[in-house]
Formats: C-alpha cells, sequence, structure tokens
C-alpha cells in the first residue's frame, strides 16, 4: 500500500506525461485523414491502421533526402569533435603542462556558451569561408559546441585512469602518443562512447545553426526541413507531419536503446562531477 | 589563448628545446586544433557581434558605426522590454518547476522496481529526441480545434470548456513552460538520481533506528546531499533556458502579440526576418550578462571543490 503511493502512482504520473506525447505521434502517423480530424471518434485509438502518411510523405516531400543530410553532418561532426576532443582532454587531463587549468577553465566556459548567442556573427563567418546554404556549414560550426563539450566529458575521464599503467608502457618504450592510444584510450571507452552518441545527438538535434546557415530544401536536416518545410501558410499536414517526426525521432531512439548503460552512467559519471 | 602562439616558438628554435618538458610541446600540440577552430569559429565571432551590435547593419548593406544607439532604442522599446520581461518568467518557470519535480523524479527512480532500466530509458526520452519534432508533437495536441489534450482532460471533467493553449497570451505562456519543462525533466531527474547514489544507506538506517520519519530524512540526509548536484543543474539550466530558441520558436512563435517572445527569438526576428542586423545582434548580446554571472559562480565553486 506504502508502495502504491510512493512508487507506482508518481511513476505512472511520470511516465504518462514523459511517453504521452510520443504516443500521440505515433497513433497521428498511422490515422487516416478522415479519423485524424473526425472529432466524434474515439481520439486515442486507429480504427484503420495506414501508411498513407508516410507514402504521402516520401512521393511530396525530400524527406528521404534530409535524413541523409541529417546523418552525414552528424556523423561527421561527431567525428571531427571526437577527435579533436580526444586530443585536448589527454593533453589537459594529463600532461602536466603551464596553462594546463586555464584551459580545462576555457574548455567548461566555451561549453557554456548558447548558440543563439553568437548565431548572427556566425552567419556572416560562414558566408566569407563561402560555405552558405550547404552542409559544410554545418559540418564546420557544430563543433564549435561539440567540442568543448567532449574535451570536458573526457578530461573528467582520462583523470580517472591510474597513471601507472602509462608510464610503464612509456618506459617499456612507448612514445607518450603510443601510451595513449594504446592504454589510456582503450581504457576511456566508455567516456568516449558516451561523449560520441552524445555528440551524434546534439548534432542530430541541432536547430538554430541550421535554421539560419541553410535556406534552399535540399540541404536541410530533419529537425529544421520538417517544421520549415512541411508547414505552408496555415496548411498543416499533421499526419505527414507526425510521420516525418516519428522518422526524425526514431534514429536516435534506436541509439540510444542499444548504448542506454553507457549513458546512464555517462550522465552519472562524467558530466557532473564539474 | 596567447599560449598557443607561445608554445609554436620552441619548436621553431630547437636550442631551447631543452628548456621545455616535451610534455609541453606535445600538449600544445594535441590542444592547438581545437583552440584554433574555438578561435576562429567562437571567439572571433562573438567579437564581431559586440562590433555589429554597435553598427545600423542591415541586411545587404555594410551600416555605419552608431555607439550604443541600438542599445538605448532597444531599452525604449515596449516590446523589446516584454521581451526582457518574457524571459525572466520563463526561466524563472521552467527552472522552478523541474527543479522540484526532478527531485520528486529522481527519488521514485531511486527505488528498487521491475524493468529499472527501461524506466529510466523512457524517463530520458523527450530529453534525447529531436526537440523542434516533439515540440512539433505538442503544437499538434495543443490545436486549436483537434487539442488532444483538452480532450483528456473535458472527458476526465476536469475542465468544462475548452482551454485556448496557444490562442491567449496567458495560456501560450503557459503551454512554452510546459513543453521545457516536459524537455528538460528528465536532465534534471537522471543527474539527481546520479547524486541520490552517491548517498550511504547507513545514513538512512541510522536515522531509522532514531525513529527518524520520512520527511526528516528527506530535510536532513537526502537534500543536503544532493544540494550541489542541484546547484549545478539548475545553473545550466538557467543559461540554457534563458537562451533557449527552438520551444518558442516552434510552438508559439513568440506569439500570440509576443507574450511568448523570448530573446533569442526576437534577436532571430529582428536580424534575419525583418533583417536589422544590428539591432538584433545587440538583443543577443542581452545573453552575455546572465552567461557571465552563471560561469562566475560556477568557476567560484569549482574551485571552492578543488581545494
Amino acid at each position: 500500500m506504502k508502495r502504491l503511493l510512493t512508487l507506482w502512482l508518481p511513476l505512472a504520473i511520470f511516465l504518462a506525461f514523459a511517453l504521452f506525447p510520443f504516443a500521440w505521434m505515433t497513433i497521428s502517423a498511422f490515422k487516416p485523414d478522415a479519423e485524424l480530424y473526425n472529432l466524434r471518434a474515439n481520439r486515442l485509438w486507429i480504427a484503420h491502421p495506414t501508411l498513407d502518411q508516410f507514402r504521402a510523405l516520401f512521393a511530396k516531400t525530400d524527406v528521404l533526402r534530409w535524413l541523409v543530410n541529417s546523418f552525414v553532418v552528424s556523423f561527421l561532426t561527431s567525428v571531427i569533435a571526437m577527435t579533436f576532443g580526444i586530443m585536448a582532454g589527454y593533453a589537459i587531463g594529463r600532461l602536466r603542462f603551464p596553462g594546463a587549468q586555464a584551459f580545462g577553465t576555457a574548455t567548461f566556459i566555451t561549453y557554456l556558451v548558447p548558440t543563439t548567442l553568437i548565431f548572427i556573427p556566425l552567419a556572416r563567418v560562414v558566408q566569407s569561408l563561402g560555405l552558405s546554404n550547404s552542409v559544410w556549414a554545418l559540418v564546420v560550426t557544430y563543433p564549435t559546441f561539440l567540442i568543448p563539450f567532449c574535451t570536458w566529458m573526457l578530461i573528467a575521464y582520462f583523470k580517472s585512469i591510474p597513471r601507472d599503467m602509462e608510464e610503464c608502457a612509456m618506459i617499456d618504450g612507448c612514445t607518450r602518443i603510443g601510451a595513449m592510444v594504446r592504454i589510456v584510450l582503450p581504457m576511456a571507452i566508455p567516456g568516449v562512447i558516451f561523449s560520441a552518441m552524445f555528440s551524434f545527438t546534439l548534432s542530430w538535434n541541432e536547430f538554430v545553426y541550421a535554421l539560419t546557415f541553410i535556406s534552399s530544401t535540399t540541404y536541410k536536416t530533419m529537425s529544421v526541413a520538417v517544421p520549415t518545410e512541411l508547414i505552408r501558410g496555415d496548411a498543416y499536414f499533421w499526419g505527414e507531419l507526425m510521420a516525418a517526426s516519428l522518422l526524425g525521432s526514431v534514429p536516435v531512439a534506436i541509439l540510444y536503446s542499444f548504448f542506454m548503460e553507457y549513458f546512464v552512467s555517462g550522465l552519472t559519471a562524467g558530466a557532473l562531477k564539474g | 589563448m596567447t599560449s598557443v602562439a607561445r608554445a609554436a616558438a620552441p619548436a621553431v628554435v630547437p636550442r631551447t628545446r631543452r628548456w621545455i618538458a616535451p610534455d609541453t610541446i606535445t600538449a600544445y600540440a594535441l590542444i592547438s586544433p581545437a583552440a584554433f577552430l574555438m578561435l576562429v569559429l567562437l571567439a572571433y565571432p562573438f567579437v564581431l557581434a559586440v562590433y555589429i551590435s554597435t553598427t545600423d547593419r542591415v541586411l545587404g548593406e555594410p551600416g555605419r558605426f552608431v555607439g550604443l544607439a541600438n542599445f538605448a532604442r532597444l531599452a525604449g522599446d515596449p516590446l523589446f522590454r516584454q521581451t526582457v520581461w518574457n524571459s525572466f518568467v520563463y526561466t524563472a518557470a521552467t527552472v522552478a518547476l523541474k527543479m522540484v519535480l526532478g527531485v520528486l523524479l529522481a527519488l521514485v527512480l531511486n527505488q528498487p522496481m521491475p524493468a529499472r532500466n527501461v524506466v529510466r530509458a523512457a524517463v530520458l526520452l523527450p530529453w534525447i529526441v529531436p526537440t523542434s519534432l516533439s515540440v512539433l508533437t505538442w503544437l499538434w495536441m495543443f490545436d486549436s480545434l483537434f487539442s488532444v489534450v483538452n480532450y483528456l482532460l473535458l472527458g476526465a471533467g476536469i475542465i468544462a470548456k475548452k482551454i485556448p493553449w496557444l490562442g491567449d497570451p496567458f495560456w501560450a505562456m503557459v503551454s512554452v513552460v510546459i513543453v521545457n519543462t516536459w524537455r528538460g525533466l528528465p536532465f534534471f531527474g537522471i543527474s539527481f538520481l546520479a547524486g541520490l547514489m552517491t548517498i550511504p544507506k547507513e545514513l538512512y538506517e541510522a536515522a531509522e533506528t532514531d525513529g527518524a520519519g520520512m520527511l526528516r530524512q528527506f530535510r536532513h540526509i537526502t537534500l543536503p546531499f544532493l544540494q550541489p548536484i542541484i546547484a549545478v543543474v539548475v545553473l545550466f539550466s538557467t543559461i540554457w533556458t534563458f537562451a533557449d530558441f527552438q520551444i518558442v520558436y516552434v510552438l508559439t512563435h513568440g506569439g500570440p502579440i509576443n507574450a511568448t517572445q523570448i530573446f533569442a527569438t526576437m534577436a532571430y526576428d529582428v536580424a534575419l526576418v525583418a533583417g536589422r542586423i544590428g539591432e538584433g545582434s545587440a538583443i543577443a548580446l542581452f545573453l552575455f550578462p546572465l552567461l557571465a554571472i552563471v560561469v562566475v559562480v560556477m568557476l567560484r565553486s569549482l574551485r571552492k571543490e578543488a581545494m
């Protein structure tokens, strides 16, 4: 009885709050229009499930292209951010050099800078680099918020690895970089996976830069294309919109279902040490 | 950042290499790609933002230096004043809600339960799914004619007539606050859960034998332990909520009649829709003072922890 009040009831409320929008997204995506806009029907039930909304979406829009753009941008930016982040994180977290602490602080400050603070001048920088209105604008700019995040996370992981092992390897003739790649990096794998998947998600979800730097339909990513290309004037095709939202949400949900353990442990271990 | 330049020198003059530990050279070499990118695409745009905000630049024209005229004009602009007020209301309401609900969520999740990992993953979902897409779903849920939220509330007898979620200034603010809380709550809950998991069980056992009830245990054990994590999470969330863009942009676009206009959405509208880039930059720069405050508070607490 006590568990009902302290656990089950509040848990049910929290889960309903968290999950109802996804249920509604899914229900709406598989409903025919006639049912979607029928106020007399049971709205939480699909009487005639259909793939019409998806069919219309693929026939009428560039949704496949947007998904590919999202994948390409998220993958490339994550690789760039992880490479630079591992290098910088290793240096700041494990090497003794003048200015190490200052760089740590700088990493932390840049991590906090919101993208909305600099998106207007950054549009001009992107333009003068000749990258406006292409996915390269995103590939170049996304690392600016991914690198501080990856570096900050990895500093914590690298610091937690005992120094002895690395020093042994170096005495045995390994170079500094060799020891980093062969000894330290494998031990920091949970942190690396966590940072990589979180970078991928941050890129996949990014909105302000993609909205500002890209105007052509063909170069848009999923998160921006769906709300800007599928809503024309006052016409909302909710079935297609929800089908597209589902398509844009499922890849990250799948990613998380595979790496959930790393994610919860990463979030609880590294993120909050700061 | 000048230290990057200093690091380059020893490589050119090998004679001095002896004086500098090899680690130092390796370190600067490893940091320089990241530092270079951050200088060009973060530090430089920031300086540029300050510069542009002192010009009357409009789209397609270079603009002249006007000093602080943009800021002076904004101070007298009723729309901007409302934006300032909205931003504070939005931030205060959502951060407070997320904090209280986040502690509750963490307390619930910390209990033994079946399929614990699945439950945690489910709770986290709103935070990982693309915000613009989930907010689109909320837009549909708040639709003036087909709102499923009204359908459920009416059906359950909680309300007597439809709530005009996005059509009314008050309810529009309530809507963006609900959606922001929905999206941010998982981060609070899971972070606080991490904090709860570090509290030694013996403390609760001792309190139990002393006859302390649940509420007293919470006040004297749980809260003091959670306090540092709550502080960090609240500071993070404050700056991110204050600078939020996409929830408001997708859900209300600042409306109705600017009732939910916040700094970032107004900066976007002024700079990129209306084309007044100078003025838009000035609006975006108002995010800076809060950022500076958060940074200073955070660094202080970091230092304290280190000592």
